[in-house]
C-alpha cells in the first residue's frame, strides 16, 4: 500500500475521532458515555503527538517507534477502562459497581504481569517488546471482556440499541486488533500488518459516530435476534 | 500463544461482525417500503437474496448519502460472507442454507430501505434547488 494511503487513513481516523465527540455533544450523549468520548479525545491528542514526532524524527526513527508503541499501550489501557464503563451501564441496576471496578483493576494488573513474564523469558528482554506484548494481551483481554459483556447483554435482555451497537462495534475493533497484533507476532516480517491497523482504527469511530447520530438513546431492540447462535 | 490468540480473535471477529451487521439490519427491517420502491425493485413485502444485486445497481444510480456509506459497505461485506457460506458450508449442512437464504433476503430488504431513503433525499435536494 502506498504511503499516501496510509497517511490519508491516519488523518481520516483522527478526524473521525473528533466527529464522534461532536456527534455525542450534538445528541446530548457526551455525559452518558463520558469515558468513550474521553477516549476518542485522548486518541485524537495522541494522533497529533504522533504526527509531531513523525514530522520531526521520521517514520523509521527510534523516537517515533517508541512514541507509537508507548502511546498505543496507554490508549489500549484507556479503551479497556472505557469498556469497563460499558459494563457499569449494563449492570447499572444490579449495584455491583465496586466489584466490576475491582475485577477490572486486578485483570489489568494481571495482564501487565503476564506480559512482563513473557518478555522476561525472551533473550532480548527489550522494554519495547514488553509494550508490544502488553498491547496484544490487552486487546485480547478486551476482546474476552467484550465477549462476556455481549453474553451478559443477551442474558439480561438489555434492549438499548445504542448501547448494543457500541458494544458490538467495540467487539469487532478489539478482535480485529488482537488478531492483527497476533499476526504481527507470528510473522514479524509481514509488512501488510502495519497498514491494517489504521484501517481498523477508522472503523470504531465510524461505528460510534453512527450510533450517536442515527440512534436515539431510547431506541430499543431484541438482542437475542442478533446472536449468531439462536437463543 | 500468538497463534492461539489469532485463531480465537478471528473467530470472535466473525461473530461480532455478524451480530453487528444484524443489528444494522434490525433497525431497518421494521420500516415499510414505499409503493414506488416496491414497484422499482419488484420486492413485495419480503425480499429474497437474489434481489440484492439489483437493488445495489439501483442504489448506484442515486446520489449518495454520506451517512449510508459505512453501513452499506458493512452489509455488502456481510452479504458476500453469506454467499460464501451458502456455496461452501451450507452444501454440507443443509440447515445453514435456510439461514443464509433468510439473511440474504434481509440484506436485500436493508438495501431497499436505503434506496427508499436515497430517493427521498434526492427529492428533497431537487425541491431545495427549485426553491432557490
Amino acid at each position: 500500500m502506498p504511503a499516501s494511503i496510509g497517511y490519508a487513513l491516519w488523518i481520516l481516523g483522527a478526524l473521525l475521532e473528533v466527529v464522534v465527540v461532536v456527534c455525542a455533544l450534538k445528541r446530548h450523549s457526551f455525559h452518558r458515555y463520558l469515558c468513550l468520548n474521553l477516549y476518542m479525545l485522548f486518541s485524537f491528542v495522541v494522533s497529533v503527538i504522533r504526527y509531531e514526532v513523525f514530522s520531526k524524527f521520521g517514520l523509521r526513527s527510534h523516537e517515533y517507534l517508541y512514541c507509537y508503541y508507548y502511546s498505543d499501550a496507554v490508549l489500549t489501557i484507556f479503551l479497556y477502562l472505557a469498556l469497563i464503563t460499558l459494563y457499569l451501564h449494563v449492570f447499572d441496576e444490579m449495584k455491583v459497581e465496586k466489584y466490576v471496578r475491582l475485577a477490572a483493576i486486578v485483570l489489568l494488573a494481571g495482564t501487565a504481569l503476564f506480559s512482563y513474564a513473557v518478555v522476561q523469558q525472551s533473550s532480548q528482554r527489550m522494554f519495547t517488546s514488553f509494550v508490544y506484548e502488553l498491547s496484544q494481551n490487552l486487546y485480547f483481554v478486551g476482546l474476552v471482556l467484550t465477549y462476556v459483556l455481549w453474553g451478559a447483554i443477551l442474558k439480561l435482555r438489555e434492549t438499548r440499541t445504542q448501547l448494543v451497537q457500541l458494544v458490538l462495534s467495540l467487539g469487532v475493533y478489539f478482535s480485529a486488533f488482537a488478531a492483527t497484533f497476533a499476526l504481527g507476532n507470528m510473522f514479524p516480517n509481514l509488512q501488510s500488518v502495519t497498514y491494517i491497523a489504521p484501517l481498523f482504527g477508522c472503523m470504531l469511530p465510524l461505528a460510534w459516530a453512527y450510533a450517536f447520530v442515527r440512534l436515539s438513546p431510547d431506541a430499543r431492540m431484541v438482542p437475542a435476534r442478533l446472536a449468531v447462535v439462536p437463543r | 500463544m500468538a497463534t492461539l490468540i489469532f485463531f480465537l480473535s478471528a473467530a470472535a471477529l466473525l461473530q461480532f461482525f455478524i451480530s453487528y451487521c444484524r443489528s444494522l439490519i434490525a433497525a431497518s427491517i421494521k420500516q415499510p417500503l414505499s409503493a414506488e420502491v416496491r414497484d422499482v425493485t419488484g420486492i413485495p413485502s419480503t425480499a429474497a437474496g437474489e434481489d440484492f444485486a439489483r437493488v445495489i445497481q439501483l442504489l448506484d444510480l442515486c446520489p449518495e448519502r454520506p451517512e449510508d456509506r459505512g453501513r452499506l459497505r458493512a452489509i455488502n461485506a456481510y452479504f458476500r460472507l453469506l454467499n460464501f457460506v451458502s456455496s461452501t458450508l451450507a452444501r454440507i449442512i443443509p440447515a445453514l442454507m435456510t439461514w443464509t437464504d433468510m439473511e440474504r433476503g434481509q440484506c436485500a430488504y436493508f438495501a431497499a430501505v436505503t434506496l427508499d431513503r436515497r430517493i427521498a433525499f434526492s427529492r428533497d435536494m431537487l425541491a431545495q434547488q427549485i426553491e432557490t
